[in-house]
């Protein structure tokens, strides 16, 4: 099977799902969402399936514009659909958020009315993503990005009746736009320089001698804030948090993960152009540079003083970010060391451990949600009393998040560190310093609430109904997170 | 499975059990004094012929690509390691055995025995990894034990405060020794993280590690091993989170735990850097003298029992700082011994100190005195753990302290040199640690009875057991230090000690 089958079948599916909430007389449309989730898992099973045309059959074929460029390509592919199969789950079970927030006042209207599109258009988004981690054409990849980010513009404002979910829409949109316009500008003026869109045609002329350095690195600087702006990267950063405040929760969990994971991919391949010409690499990583202090700083540092638990996630994004960007910084080249750690797999994996540990952290948060309004510390006060298997869940993903030695996310700190020690980069060494040790304190602020703090009010004891699909999901996440604190051999293996 | 897989995996398995629902005391009691009999074994059948190197090695390889250090989960143990796992395995049964009944712990006890049996899971696993990655992964195991033990369950109005404080403290150190960690791996090739093989590298002379850089690396290691052993000045975490933690915590954190910085300086930090532990040795002189005689002068003025136990931890710190920059081996074998000593003694002290906050639920000093007239078993205890303390002959502490004086002297060449000159000053803190162990002694125990003081009930056999189990430890080490040094002797000749001045 070619690869772009998969995105074929699951854009099949969301129109199937679509199909099925207009036409099937559904008493609970959270079966829409089950039966999403389980297409996507075939999808996932099939990635390892599918067979990888050679490099020059590919080239010549129509699909051109779509490159199987190896593992990397289907492992992020893999994070594309990992992450919408969780959003589904998650989905479903916000679903009575969803409702009264964007309930239908005409008589006679199903009650679940609007709620079939929530679960479809992930599946599109995610078709985009997919699509996005094997563009490698200027054009593909300007068309998967748009995919997915105007599915997102929907997602964002789902909530109607919400102010904040409205807010968020309508920042998203505004500045999503501005950054896709800087994004096509700079498109143009590399299409300009090099006479190509084909990303391997302008990697050897941006080679080239013969290129003017000061317009590659003026569409380089047209890129970046476009890119800087997906991954939620400073000074680029401002809509992260508001957006994901207020974004319905399972949206912000597919924000945060599966956006960002593919707006690196894209990152990785834009910027390698420009970073594998000699004439360029010196000024482009500095850039860089600059721009993962920048992030490394604003996000571990403003996310200190945050008291709702949804903010410090989209702080955390934003840190984790900078490390992804110092890692990017960090040219490969050959040492004393011998050969350097290669900063495509470093990002590769951390993005693998942040799916993970993210992910079961807004998992615990839908769950917690449906039985406290709001996501503020507070909810979360007593909660090792309420739910220990909830807060147990909560402590290894701020674990795994704050970079403890034996979880997943501790070995991405341990690459991008080793990567920067490699390449001398002293500076983004001890930002990257400060950065982790300002981690500790504010994501253990949470494990401080649940453990340390009690409950006020009535709630101090209930049994939290985790729905069977959220359950089995934590409990992998949990095993996948130390597992891969113990083997990272799991996840490398899959690049 | 080898012997050294099984003695880490049990206590990690116990707090997995416990935390799904088996008895918590009964659970951690077994699996804790399992961890001991079968380390017992291996210390039988441990092979004092070999010269040097790791025995009972076993190993796992976990990673292997490009660019990377290979890693591997890999146990292996020489002297100096089983010298401080049975100290782990000791104090971990003890601190567990003095632990309150799983019905007398306000809150979850599941939480409570299974944080304590990580804690000493992930000492143990510290001590016997032969990588360099797994050694510095299973110390971080205690991180978040600790901080809900101490926030949990401390003692005292700001409790999650001093949770927050050595929580920070300690994540702030192990950060800056990770980077100074993956510098020398980095520097020496970068190919592996086995113990053995960095070793070799940077002993061999083409291989090492370029002075400049050497320098740098070691100062960094210092700082990071440093925070977690409370070298000062980076001691101010320690005394207020042993004074308000459980007891059992204090016992495993000041007992085992710290000895982890110290032994990362033996087994790391000198090894992998040794012309730059060279040229730093001044700087380390200066700061364990601070610890012994700054740290010293404090501990006197102490007003709370507990605190004062904290601020002593601190200042022996010192003398082992001592024998490790020393230079000599009879230094760095009175060094080992005297962190086992140490561990032990403070654990007992700990313990009693524990006893006691149960009775009276006050450690201030002033408000104790003439106690040991209704608790006189109490009494003798702690006037042994006291005198051991201070370096009375007949202890293992003495033993340790003596061997760190001559070895600390022995390149004596008739200039007195900085090493001397700190040996000198070290010696009073010899004075210093008896008068306020003799103090605090006299002041709670003997003396005029103060009247306001609850009658309390005597000690049970059941509470004094752990404590004597440390007890008789400590004499018998003390009586026949051969005992321990056997093992240490052929680990320190094999180790390439680089030259004090």
């Amino acid at each position: 099977m070619p690869v772009y089958a998969l995105e074929i079948i699951v854009v099949a599916l969301g129109i199937l799902m679509l199909m099925l909430d207009a036409f099937a007389k559904l008493e609970d449309k959270r079966s829409i969402a089950w039966l999403g989730m389980l297409g996507l898992i075939v999808v996932f099973g099939l990635l390892f399936r599918v067979e990888m045309p050679d490099a020059e059959a590919a080239k010549a074929s129509f699909w051109n514009f779509y490159s199987p460029t190896g593992g990397l390509s289907l492992y992020f592919k893999g994070i594309a659909v990992l992450t919408t199969i969780i959003v589904l789950i998650m989905a479903a079970d916000h679903s009575p958020v969803i409702v009264s927030n964007t309930a239908n006042p005409e008589p006679g209207a199903h009650p679940q009315a609007g709620l079939g599109e929530f679960f479809a258009l992930p599946l599109f988004a995610c078709a985009g993503l997919m699509w996005m981690a094997s563009a490698n054409n200027l054009v593909s990849i300007f068309v998967s990005l748009e995919l997915v980010t105007i599915t997102f513009y929907v997602l964002v404002a789902y909530m109607r009746r919400n102010v904040g979910s409205l807010e968020a829409g309508v920042k998203y949109l505004i500045l999503g736009a501005l950054s896709t316009g800087f994004l096509v500008y700079g498109f143009a003026w590399l299409f300009g320089i090099t006479g190509s869109m084909d990303l391997g045609e302008i990697k050897t002329a941006l080679a080239d001698s013969s290129v003017n350095p000061t317009a590659a690195l003026f569409a380089f600087a047209l890129i970046l804030v476009a890119m800087a702006f997906k991954v939620g990267a400073a000074p680029f950063h401002m809509w992260v948090p508001d957006v994901y405040q207020g974004a319905p929760t399972p949206i912000t969990a597919f924000l945060s993960v599966g956006s960002k994971a593919a707006g690196f991919v894209v990152f990785i391949r834009l910027s390698g152009m420009f970073l594998s010409s000699e004439f360029l690499v010196g000024k482009v990583s500095m850039i860089l540079g600059v721009i993962a202090v920048l992030t490394l700083l604003i996000g571990n540092l403003v996310a200190i003083p945050q008291k709702n638990f949804k903010r410090l996630l989209a702080y955390s994004s934003i840190a984790h970010a900078g490390f992804l960007i110092m890692a990017l910084a960090c040219s490969p080249k050959v040492s004393k060391a011998g050969e350097s750690l290669s900063p495509t797999n470093v990002i590769a994996f951390y993005l693998g451990a942040y799916l993970l540990m993210t992910l079961l952290a807004f998992l615990v948060m839908t769950t917690v949600r449906r039985r406290v309004s709001g996501e503020d510390f507070d909810a979360y006060k007593g909660l090792a009393k309420r739910s220990p298997f909830l807060a147990f869940a909560l402590l290894i993903s701020m674990a795994s998040l704050a970079g403890i030695p034996l979880t997943a996310g501790f070995f991405g700190k341990l690459f991008v560190f080793t990567l920067a020690v490699q390449d001398s980069q002293w500076v983004l060494l001890t930002v990257g310093l400060i950065g982790a040790a300002a981690g500790f304190y504010y994501y253990l602020k949470i494990v401080a609430s649940m453990y340390l703090e009690k409950a006020e009010g009535s709630e101090t004891v209930a049994n939290y109904a985790i729905s069977i699909p959220a359950r089995i999901a934590m409990i992998i996440l949990i095993v996948a997170i130390i597992a891969a604190g113990v083997m990272p051999n799991l996840i490398f293996g899959l690049l | 499975m080898t012997i050294l897989e099984i003695i880490v995996l049990l206590p990690i398995l116990a707090a997995v059990v416990i935390a799904l629902g088996s008895p918590a005391r009964i659970t951690a009691l077994l699996a804790s004094g399992l961890a001991a009999a079968a380390t017992f074994v291996t210390a039988l059948r441990f092979n004092l012929n070999a010269e040097g190197g790791f025995q009972e090695t076993s190993s796992h390889p976990l990673l292997s690509i490009e660019g990377f250090p290979d890693l591997s989960l890999s146990f292996g143990i020489d002297g100096i390691s089983l010298v401080l796992m049975i100290l782990t395995v000791l104090v971990l049964v003890a601190a567990i055995w003095a632990a309150p009944a799983e019905n007398s712990i306000k809150g979850s006890a599941r939480i409570y025995y299974a944080s304590c049996l990580l804690i000493g899971g992930g000492a143990l696993g510290a001590f016997c990894s032969t990588d360099l990655f797994f050694l510095y992964a299973f110390h971080e195991l205690a991180l978040i034990p600790t901080f809900l033990m101490i926030g949990l369950f401390g003692t005292g109005e700001n409790r999650v405060r001093t949770a927050w404080t050595i929580t920070i403290y300690l994540g702030i150190g192990s950060i800056i020794l990770l980077i100074g960690l993956i510098m020398a791996v980095v520097h020496l090739g970068g190919n592996t993280f086995n113990i053995a093989d960095l070793v070799a590298t940077a002993n061999s002379s083409d291989n090492a590690i370029a002075p400049e850089m050497q320098n740098w690396i070691y100062l960094i290691l210092i700082v990071g091993f440093g925070i977690l052993v409370s070298l000062f000045p980076f001691h101010s975490w320690a005394p207020p989170a042993y004074a308000q933690a459980p007891t059992p915590v204090s016992m495993l954190h000041a007992g085992v735990l710290k000895k982890f910085g110290l032994y990362g300086i033996i087994r790391i930090a000198q090894p992998l850097a040794p012309q730059g532990a060279e040229t730093m040795l001044n700087l380390v002189l200066v700061l364990l003298l601070g610890n012994i005689l700054y740290i010293g002068l404090v501990t006197i003025a102490q007003k709370n029992l507990n605190r004062m136990l904290g601020y002593s931890s601190v200042m022996h710190m010192g003398y082992v700082f001592l024998g490790v920059v020393s230079g000599t081996a009879i230094g760095m074998n009175g060094a080992v011994l005297l962190m086992f000593a140490h561990g032990i003694s403070i654990a007992l002290l700990f313990a009693l100190t524990g006893s006691l906050k149960s009775r009276y639920g006050t450690l201030e000093i002033s408000e104790l005195g003439g106690i040991a007239k209704s608790l006189p078993g109490l009494g003798l205890l702690f006037g042994f753990a006291a005198f051991a303390a201070a370096g009375l002959p007949g202890f293992a502490n003495f033993a340790a302290e003596i061997l760190i004086f001559f070895g600390a002297f022995q390149k004596f060449d008739g200039n007195i040199g900085w090493l001397q000159w700190t040996t000198i000053l070290a010696l009073w803190g010899v004075v210093i640690s008896a008068v306020y162990m003799l103090r605090a002694y006299r002041n709670v125990f003997k003396g005029p009875e103060n009247l306001a003081l609850p009658t309390v009930a005597k000690m049970g056999w059941q509470e004094k057991a752990p404590i004597l189990l440390l007890l008789v430890s400590l004499m018998a080490v003390g009586f026949v230090p051969e005992l321990l040094v056997k093992y240490l002797r052929p680990a320190v000749d094999a180790m390439n000690l680089f030259v004090g001045k």
